[in-house]
Parts: structure tokens; sequence; C-alpha cells
């Protein structure tokens, strides 16, 4: 079977709240940033914001369509769509559905948006009910995602032979790019090799700095047809390329009983959507200028290198550790904002913002000329999502 | 009998699609679901079978050794009844008898720098709230 992702859709629009650290933000409430971000968004692409007549997101969204467009005084909806679970692995997903509604002419100007303050709601790093799958996992202590995560990428340093110095590279080098950028969370905060092996474990191998930050805020983005961008105030970002898939037999993986497939244990479950996504696109891995990887926690961006085909198998470790990540000199300088690890945890939509400013040329990391611009949703739980962004 | 980790912990919600799974917990028994028409083992309980979409089901025995398959040794106590019980693991255990089954669970005598991948294991069941008994694992040789 033959795939094709149309060809008439560009992201226009990027806004984002303030981004502060969790419980941080205490003097308006995450729906109000949220509004904030997509009128920003909005702003940001020339538009007004009544023209919005689609929302998209993602699982874990708190704030439904009908309140953004009752609050902000939106005269239509003509399209509302939530990416079923496993949180940030819809959110390459949810641009996707954007596009595709986009496409199809059932509406015209699409918002995508992600709110998430976890000082004001729950916090993930924390034990929550699990209805589907809790019973395989609570009773025996297994309650995070930071621990979930933890089996699956141990398994996968047993099978390649990765080190926990190999590992390192990707918080640092991730911290490193985030010096650049003011709006990072961790802006004016370097981390040396020797912060980072002193932090305490969280679930071995995981030490602090290898995971994510717990944030505040809310970032928001227009997806439109290419036609219209034509007028708008940004040089817009084509989607040449989205993607949800799941490989067979992963069901909910990581966040249940840990069945998978024994060789897919040790990955992101990214290997039939990285298929999907490059056959989509055209295009190889190695055309790719710059890369942002989902790095809820720093043992994803290894795995996922190797499930989109970036590294050979194993390769992973040694290619972060050679400098590979890093801007500008790396191969493929990867969350060159400072990703989920160093600039904000907004479930990966703030990954698809810092893709769309590498085409724009507005990075604080930029990547000169870049073209091609990659992006990959979800850590360890259900399914996964991807987009290809060009000029 | 003690338990490794505190009964203030959730225990297992069975519902109608894994009640026999928890219900043979409970009689000491690890029995793994099967399809009764092509005899495929699967886990966690579902209505069908993978492999030819039988929902006609049975319930098989195994051993009940393994080898761990992998761990994390778990630092930080993301629920209040852990607090003075880290480090503690978490160990995903390959059943014996069985192509690729695994069940989450614990080595509850292994110290956090003992524990590898292929370590051999066999059941410890551990009872714990309600008459619930998990199946957990000690070293075996």
């Amino acid at each position: 079977m033959t795939v094709a992702f149309p060809s008439d859709t560009a992201i226009v629009g990027l806004g984002e709240s303030r981004y502060g650290r969790r419980g941080s933000i205490t003097e308006v409430s995450e729906f109000q940033l949220l509004c904030e971000a997509i009128a920003a968004a909005a702003e940001d692409a020339g538009l007004d914001v009544g023209e919005i007549d689609g929302f998209c997101s993602f699982a874990d969204e708190r704030h439904e369509p009908v309140r953004i467009q009752q609050t902000l005084g939106i005269p239509q909806m003509r399209f509302s769509n939530l990416v079923w679970g496993a949180a940030g692995g819809g959110c390459s997903a949810s641009v996707m559905n954007a596009a595709l509604a986009v496409h199809a002419g059932i509406c015209k100007t699409v918002v995508v948006y992600r709110s998430l303050c976890q000082g004001q709601y729950a916090r993930f790093g924390q034990y929550r009910p699990r209805p589907i799958g809790g019973s395989y996992m609570t009773p025996f202590g297994l309650l995070t995602p930071a621990q979930y995560t933890a089996l699956t990428f141990r398994r996968y340093m047993f099978e390649q032979g990765t080190t926990e110095q190999q590992l390192a590279a990707v918080p640092l080098t991730f911290r490193a790019h985030a010096q650049r950028n003011p709006r990072a969370i961790q802006f004016g905060k370097p981390l040396t090799k020797e912060e980072y092996f002193a932090a305490r474990y969280i679930a071995t191998p995981f030490r602090l700095y290898d995971c994510c930050l717990e944030t505040d805020g809310a970032c928001a983005l227009i997806v439109t047809s290419l036609e219209k961008a034509r007028d708008l105030r940004q040089k817009p970002a084509r989607i040449l390329a989205a993607a949800q898939a799941s490989n067979k037999g992963w069901g909910l993986g990581p966040v249940a009983s840990h069945n998978m497939a024994l060789e897919d244990y040790g990955t992101t479950n990214s290997r039939a959507l990285a298929e999907a996504l490059f056959a989509m696109a055209g295009i190889g891995p190695e055309d790719v200028d710059v890369a942002q990887f989902y790095d809820a926690f720093s043992g994803l961006v290894l795995m996922a290198l190797e499930d989109f085909g970036f590294v050979p198998r194993g390769g992973g470790g040694p290619f972060a550790a050679a400098g590979n990540l890093a801007w500008p000199n790396g191969t493929l300088p990867t969350n060159t904002a400072g990703g989920l690890l160093s600039e904000a945890y907004l479930h990966g939509l703030n990954l698809v913002s810092e893709g769309v400013r590498q085409i724009r040329g507005t990075s604080t990391a930029q990547v000169a000329d870049a073209e091609i611009s990659f992006v990959n949703s979800g850590g360890g739980a259900g399914h996964k999502s991807a987009l290809i962004l060009s000029r | 009998m003690s338990t490794y980790l505190p009964t203030q912990l959730p225990g297992p919600q069975p519902d109608l699609d894994d009640q026999p799974f928890w219900d043979f917990c409970k009689a000491r028994e690890l029995r793994i679901q099967a399809c009764a028409d092509c005899g495929k083992l699967r886990h966690p309980p579902m209505p069908a079978c993978p492999a030819c979409r039988s929902m006609r089901t049975t319930w098989r025995a195994v051993p009940g050794t393994g080898t761990v398959f992998s761990f994390t040794v778990c630092h930080y106590p993301a629920h209040a009844s852990l607090k003075d019980v880290v480090p503690y693991n978490v160990s995903v255990v390959l059943l014996d008898g069985t192509d690729d089954i695994r069940i989450v669970s614990n080595v509850i005598d292994a110290e956090p720098d003992e524990i590898a991948i292929g370590m051999r294991v066999a059941l410890a069941w551990d009872e714990v709230a309600d008459g619930q008994v998990l199946p957990r694992f000690r070293r075996a040789p």
C-alpha cells in the first residue's frame, strides 16, 4: 500500500504562555495561560482569533474546544478533535489531524494546543490510579513514567551495550542548547558532567537530569492551507508528512504488563511509524537537517535515533557521545531549544514549535539553511506520532 | 509472611477480563491465559487471541520460574507508603514454559546492586491486603 500526505498545509503561527516550574504560576489559571497562548499564536500568524474554526489537541488536555470558543468569542467551530491516549504520543498526530481537516476543506484555520500546569493539577511523576493496565503495575510499585521507561531503556542498554557515559551526552547537550534560549526554564543554569553524575537516581539508570521538567505553561500553533499562508505574516513551515502508528502487539506497552514483542521491547515503538513517515515524505533520515526528539527521559532519544533509522541498531549511544546531537557542529543538531529536559514540558508541543522556528530561521540555536525539520512525539506508552516540516 | 512493598500500595483491581488470573493468584497458582483453540499464551488477559482471534479461552499453569528480562531500582517514592521503603526493585520476569510471556514483579531478596538481567528467579507468593496474593519472585539457582 502506498501512503501519501497532502502537500497543501502549513504551520503559520506559534504562541506560548510564559513557561515556569511546576507550582510557580499561581496568579492565573491553566485555562487563562491556554487562552493567552492561542491569542499569541493567532497574532504571530497575523490572523484574528475569530478566524479559528478548528481545534485539535491530544490526550490529557483538560480544556475543551467549546470553552475556548466561548471564552475567546470565536464565531464558528467546524472541527474539534482529540487524539487517543498515551498523552505525548498523540502530539504530532494532533498536527496531522489539523492538516487533514484543512486539506479536506471542512475548516480553514485550526489551532493545535496543549496546556499543562502540573502545579495546579496532578503531577505525572506521582502515583495515579490507572483503571486499565494498573493492576499489572501498581501492586509492584511500578507507578511513574520514569520507572516504566527505565525498564525499556535498561533492556535497550543491555542489548546494545550502551553506557551511562553515553547517555549523559543527551541531557548535557540539551542543557547547553537551553543556555541560548531565554524562554527555557533551565536558561542561565548550565549543567556539568560532574553535577549530572552526582545527582540522585530517580529510577535506575535514570538520574534526576535524565528526567524532564515539570512545567506550568501552555502553547499553541496555527495550521492552515499553504494558499492562505501566502497572505500571512510568517514564513510558512510546510507539513511535508505527519504520521501516527503503533507496532503490532505493542498495546499499552510499558504502561501495562510489558508484553510487547521481545524484539520491540527496548524501543520507542516507532519502527512502523518511521516507515510510514519517511515513505510519505519521500525522503530518508539522511535528508533531515535538524531534529526534535521526544525527551521526557533522556534514554528515549537514543532509542528513537535507532527506531527512525538515523543510526544503525546499537548506534545511538556512540552517536550521542561523539557530539552529533550538538548545535552547531553535530551532524544532527537535536532539541535545539533545550527540549523537554531543559526548555519546558508541554507534552511535546513545544518541540513542534521549535521545529517550526528552525524552518523560519528564528531558533536561538539556528541550523544554517535548515530545510527539513523532524519532530517525533511520545515516549513509553501507547501509539506514537511524528512529522516532517519543510520550507 | 512479610510483604516486599507496603500493603497500603493499591492492589490489583480485577475486572471481567482478568478476574480468573487474580483468583488463581489467590490460590497461589500462576496461570496464564491461553487460547482454547490454537493454544497460544497471552498476557495481560484479553478477550480474543491475537494469533487466531478465537474468543475461547483457558488458563494454563506455568512452572513459576523465570529470568529477569529487565529491571529498575526505584529510588524516588512516588506513593506516600513507599517513603521508607526505597530503594526497591521492579523487575520484568520472562517466564519459563512460555515463548515470551513476562510479568511485572519484584525480586524480593535481591539488593539493588545485585539484581541483573538474566538472573534466575522463582515464585515467592506474597499476601497483601484483602487476601490478595501477588506473584513476586526470589532468587533461584
